[in-house]
């Protein structure tokens, strides 16, 4: 228990996927701009990475890993050069169900995410957790745990940027800057407080 | 009154129009340094009381006061302490120590001589490459300049270890006052605490000459661990048999220039608190984190972790616990604005400080980083805060 739960706090605050990996930048810098907007888009995030990371994880574990065919008679095969196409598949497909899902069911935010939602599918910060998943060979327990974590640590980051920028709004931010321009900047100076964690061991 | 006839005199140059308009801000920073502006804030975003900004910001100046004279103080009897009789310090400073002054430690003169010819030129140099930075972004940006930069540059020099080299302390004022303020359009518009952001980015630029044992006492090739570092490595006892706790109340201890005493502060905070310059909610938040979280590692205990046994009120005395409480948590501008979100805000950085201080190897002391991290999430918690408050009377209304 102690050992997912020092697992799940690394994934949220000390390898942060936004702001210790900058993954996931298009979207984070992109979708910022309202609070309202950047929690769903979060939950959005989260959702699809507890359900995607573990899902690659059972592909890698019984198709895709070294022998990991042995059930099927195939002790032989090492069939992980086709990790990357698989995970984007099934990242892909996911996306594609809760697209739908969001168009029926809670349109307002599906308006809200636009063209981010399909988006999600090509985010750097998921297809990142599947591989960081097979580079660290998490098993099946440990990769619901990682990928909510890293989904709740995602969001965390988007949230805190969206409620800065709509503070910013009443900055008076130099012409050549304003848009992305400080948000780089904004992003950057969010980075060096999150290092308060670079550091910790659990 | 010529120096005021003078200024008028001067004053057309300055204008639209005249010789030298593009200098307007460098005009205007002398006139109000010497002379109180006529005209003082009167909308209504200051109703309720008569201060104004150039008020709020001299009284928190003046608050720094007692905790600047003590770190110069202390900052050369730590020094002068540790120097062997026939010792000397070399170049300039050992020119201008020796001319007025001695290396006795228990000559109160001969220390805070000492701590002068190092905190001075530290200050100096923040003061004039912040200053010139806020001018030039005054000047291009056509606003004036504001007396927040006296507090953003004291604060910063006294949180300076004494050793620090003095191409560092005017890279990092430079770093703090232009990417963590003039890029957002100056006062009142940054998010993080210029101050903090400029010792942060020094702090991670240069971990060799801001971090370790050997920069807090101002003596070359002198090691001196300061009171956390003791802890994390060898535990309460170790550092009770060095000092006692009304020592480290006092600031008999090296460290920071101005975190030291932490008397000195508090007289400081109690002339804030009692102006109401900084948010009780906020100092109160801060505290309370701070016990919550080390009464609960006291309890747990760890057998590899010293720090774990450390009590709240040894949290309170040593590193920078509470000037960040008193000086940095407290500032307006980057702190939450909303009631509910002060006591959330402070109590996060409470929480933080005790965190990285016990949890976090890498960092011995934890409250800078933990106040730029609640920095982040000021915003957020004024958001959800106001939220709230829209929904519950928006229930009223139905």
């Amino acid at each position: 228990m102690e050992h997912y739960l020092s697992l799940f706090v690394r994934s949220i605050f000390i390898e942060n996927m936004a702001l210790s990996f900058f993954l996931g930048m298009c979207t984070f810098l992109a979708i910022s701009k309202k609070i309202q907007a950047a929690l769903g888009l979060s939950i959005a995030v989260i959702v699809v990475l507890a359900i995607t990371v573990p899902v690659n994880n059972l592909i890698y574990h019984y198709l895709l890993a070294d022998g990991a065919l042995a059930w099927a008679g195939y002790p032989d095969l090492d069939l992980s050069f086709l990790g990357l196409l698989s995970y984007i598949g099934v990242i892909a497909a996911i996306v594609q169900i809760m697209e739908m899902f969001l168009d029926k069911y809670v349109p307002a935010l599906y308006n809200a995410l636009g063209v981010f939602l399909p988006l999600i599918t090509v985010n750097c910060a998921i297809m990142g957790a599947a591989l960081f998943m097979v580079e660290r060979d998490y098993n099946f327990s440990e990769s619901v745990v990682f990928g909510v974590g890293s989904g709740v640590g995602w969001g965390l980051a988007i949230v805190a940027l969206a409620g800065i920028r709509e503070k910013l709004k009443y900055s008076d931010i130099p012409e050549g800057l304003q848009g992305l321009g400080i948000t780089f900047i904004t992003v950057g100076l969010m980075s060096l407080g999150f290092m308060s964690f670079g550091g910790i061991d659990i | 009154m010529g120096l005021r006839k003078f200024l008028d005199k001067q004053e057309h140059h300055f204008q639209e129009g005249g010789r030298f308009q593009n200098w307007y801000a460098l005009y205007e920073v002398f006139d109000t340094f010497l002379y109180s502006p006529s005209s003082v804030t009167r909308s209504t975003a200051h109703v309720r009381d008569g201060v104004d900004l150039k008020r709020i910001m001299i009284t928190v100046w003046l608050a720094a006061f007692p905790a600047m004279f003590y770190g110069m103080y202390n900052l050369g009897f730590q020094a002068n302490d540790v120097l062997a009789t026939g010792m000397q310090v070399e170049g300039w400073r050992g020119f201008l120590i020796e001319m007025l002054g001695g290396y006795d430690s228990s000559s109160i003169w001969d220390c805070f001589w000492y701590g002068a010819v190092f905190f001075v030129p530290i200050y100096a140099v923040t003061f004039l490459v912040g200053i010139a930075w806020e001018i030039l972004f005054a000047m291009k940006r056509g606003h004036e300049v504001n007396e927040g930069f006296f507090v953003t540059s004291i604060l910063f020099a006294l949180i300076c270890p004494p050793d620090i080299p003095l191409w560092q302390v005017a890279l990092g004022i430079s770093f703090g006052v232009v990417i963590g303020k003039e890029v957002f359009g100056g006062t009142g518009k940054n998010f993080l605490n210029p101050a903090l952001t400029g010792r942060a980015f020094l702090y991670f630029a240069y971990p060799a000459q801001m971090s370790g044992d050997a920069i807090w006492t101002a003596v070359d090739g002198h090691t001196g661990a300061t009171a956390l570092s003791i802890v994390a490595s060898d535990g309460m006892a170790a550092l009770q048999e060095q000092i006692s706790w009304m020592d480290a109340f006092l600031g008999g201890m090296s460290g920071s220039i101005g975190e030291t005493s932490t008397l000195a502060i508090l007289l400081g905070g109690v002339l804030l608190l009692a102006t109401r310059i900084a948010s009780w909610r906020i100092v109160g938040g801060v505290m309370i984190g701070m016990m919550a979280l080390s009464f609960l590692f006291n309890t747990i205990g760890s057998s590899g972790n010293p720090s774990f046994a450390m009590p709240w009120y040894w949290h309170l005395v040593t590193g920078g616990f509470a000037f960040g409480m008193i000086f940095m948590a407290t500032d307006p501008v980057s702190a939450a604005m909303t009631n509910t979100g002060k006591w959330a805000y402070g109590i996060l950085i409470g929480l933080m400080t005790v965190l990285i201080r016990v949890v976090n190897p890498a960092f011995p002391e934890g409250i800078m980083l933990a106040i730029l991290f609640a920095n982040l999430f000021a915003p957020l918690m004024d958001h959800f805060v106001v939220q709230a408050n829209i929904k519950r009377r928006l229930a009223r209304v139905k």
